[in-house]
């Protein structure tokens, strides 16, 4: 009824500025990747001409890309893992377990929403500079999945309460233990939820910046941000290089984005809108 | 545990003796099976969220390097030297303003630019998608990206010129009049799309017979926007403004990659002031008392938006709350 032909112009038009405005910055890296510095020097914002793919190739051919992509994938793993392991074993104890304190832990756990990892990152530099946690993955991915219970559980606790006590009446019935239940028939019912609560904890350990900066002194370790970051200053001159840089890095975050959008999207818009 | 499964055991384990086996001592077991499934992330949750936090406040009573014993006690030396430093000062400002012209600016736009795209627009499900992509780009791609975009002479320079606003072409990064607000833009560039899809999420919510009756009644299209739409956002509004808010007050790695926080701190914000002292210079007692500023300036914030925002929205609202 309100989109008139007026209305639905409008919209079109919003529509082509807002993609205009997102498009541009990552197609100038992108297409920029495909120029020479010397092309980028003299004009900015044109087309490459000729196209060149030595920046690209040598990008892709050297290890210090793949190095940084492996760390990332292996830290967003293990942080990943441990944040969806732990917390949807403390998600089941929340939620269907009945016990005194039941909800002062659960408060607890929610309590952490309100301690994103930047306002911690000094002190927790120091913790594990003391456990000897620094340069090393578990530095990183362990505080990672510890800042990321507090969202996993808040999101796997209700689920897990949602699913029929008669299921678990059932299996009890047919002989299995709690925790046989949990395995085999709690989890594998809660995949949509897991799945959701896996994607945040690993965009989140994936696009981390800080907590890496400070854990990772030796660029072997670094991850994608901190070696898109440093590699931006140390080829400042190679304007080049450093846009097809930038423009790989995206490409997984991308990717991953495209595969697992409606998990994103839904994952974000459905906890906020509860 | 696979053994339970197969039909030769299932017999077996459901016959008596292994009930009363099991109500014997129901309670251990229970508590067992407790301790195994809450106790690692308890103590995940307390070694690494609570404890740091515990640290920062115990470092932060003290002068102290980070090497050597801690036998420095300065009490709340490193506090008001914080609060009585120029520069911690208007790092403060600087995350205030970033905050409000977060909701001054980004919010309308987000509200604007949803209610627009709310349509049956062709390629609906590409456009999100496309709206979205900024939002899963680190901020340290972002601000690579943006960095070389801003440029002296670069393509945002270029393409304004060519656009006829030649006027328009600052100093972006270097300019401490200008540098904090392109901070702004930047950090408006990846994060409006999230609120736009919050936004459009949540007016899914509203039922279209809503606006079908204002309009029977006739409300024009922007009365009905105003009295029935907005106030059906509110609680997608509220919480995209507690994200915000905290979101600008940790602001660190679109700054400290872009100008580390000059030219001479005026893009300094609480986070990168905390780093560069704290980590740079090794003043970790002091680094440690900004910490403990920042983590209490959030908290309270988080409180005291819980207790008077929020709380009308469903109950549990801080809980559903994702970052």
């Amino acid at each position: 009824m309100r989109s008139g032909k007026f209305g639905l112009s409008m919209g079109y038009l919003a529509a082509i500025v807002v993609v205009g405005v997102t498009v541009v910055p990552l197609l100038f890296v992108a297409l920029g990747g495909f120029r020479t510095t010397a092309q980028l020097n003299t004009d900015p914002a044109g087309l490459p001409g000729p196209w060149v793919f030595d920046n690209y190739a040598s990008v892709l051919g050297s290890s210090a890309f793949w190095t940084f992509l492996g760390n990332s994938a292996l830290i967003a793993v293990i942080a990943t893992a441990l944040a969806v392991g732990l917390g949807s074993m403390a998600g089941y104890a929340l939620s269907r377990y009945q016990f005194k304190g039941r909800e002062a832990f659960y408060t607890l756990f929610t309590l952490g929403l309100l301690f994103p990892l930047g306002v911690a990152t000094l002190p927790l530099y120091l913790w594990l500079r003391q456990l000897g946690l620094l340069e090393t993955f578990w530095g990183v991915a362990i505080p990672e999945a510890a800042f990321s219970l507090p969202v996993t559980i808040v999101i796997l606790r209700p689920f897990m309460h949602a699913i029929p006590g008669e299921i678990e009446d059932a299996a009890v019935l047919d002989g299995t233990t709690r925790l046989g239940f949990f395995w085999r028939i709690l989890l594998p019912l809660s995949t949509p939820a897991l799945t959701t609560v896996a994607v945040l904890a690993f965009v989140t350990s994936w696009n981390a910046y800080l907590l890496p900066l400070l854990v990772f002194n030796d660029a072997g370790h670094f991850t994608l941000p901190l070696g898109v970051a440093s590699f931006q200053s140390q080829y400042s001159q190679d304007t080049a290089r450093v846009l097809a840089f930038t423009a790989l890095s995206a490409i997984p975050a991308l990717a991953f984005f495209v595969l697992a959008e409606r998990r994103i999207v839904g994952g974000l818009t459905g906890s906020v809108k509860g | 545990m696979t053994t339970a499964t197969t039909p030769v055991r299932t017999p077996e384990r459901a016959s008596a003796p292994a009930v009363t086996a099991r109500k014997h001592r129901p309670g251990l077991r229970r508590r067992l099976e407790l301790a195994l499934l809450l106790g690692p992330a308890l103590l995940l949750f307390f070694g690494f969220v609570l404890v740091p936090i515990g640290i920062a406040a115990f470092y932060s009573v003290f002068n102290w390097n980070g090497f050597g014993p801690l036998d420095d006690f300065v009490g709340f030396k490193n506090y008001s030297d914080a609060f009585g430093g120029t520069v911690f000062q208007s790092a403060i400002v600087h995350n205030l303003i970033i905050a409000g012209l977060s909701i001054v600016v980004q919010l309308p736009l987000s509200i604007g630019l949803a209610l627009l795209l709310n349509r049956k627009l062709r390629g609906r499900a590409v456009l999100r998608a496309l709206v979205f992509a900024p939002y899963v780009l680190s901020e340290a791609i972002t601000a690579v990206i943006w960095s070389l975009m801003l440029q002296p002479n670069g393509f945002a320079d270029q393409t304004l010129r060519a656009a006829g606003l030649g006027g328009l072409v600052h100093n972006w990064l270097a300019d401490p009049g200008i540098v904090l607000y392109t901070m702004f833009a930047v950090i408006t560039w990846k994060y409006i799309g999230f609120g736009i899809i919050l936004l459009l999420a949540g007016l899914q919510g509203v039922p279209a017979e809503l606006r079908e009756a204002a309009a029977l009644d006739g409300a024009s299209a922007w009365q009905t926007t105003r009295h029935v739409v907005l106030p059906l956002l509110g609680p997608t509004i509220r919480i995209w403004i507690f994200l915000s808010v905290i979101g600008s007050l940790q602001l660190f790695d679109v700054v400290w990659i872009m100008t580390t926080g000059g030219p001479a701190n005026a893009s300094t914000t609480m986070a990168t002031y905390l780093i560069d002292h704290g980590f740079k210079r090794y003043e970790f007692g002091f680094g440690s008392a900004v910490a403990v500023i920042l983590f209490v300036i959030c908290f309270v914030f988080a409180l005291l938006y819980q207790r008077f925002a929020l709380r009308r929205d469903t109950q549990g609202a801080l809980t559903r709350m994702v970052g």
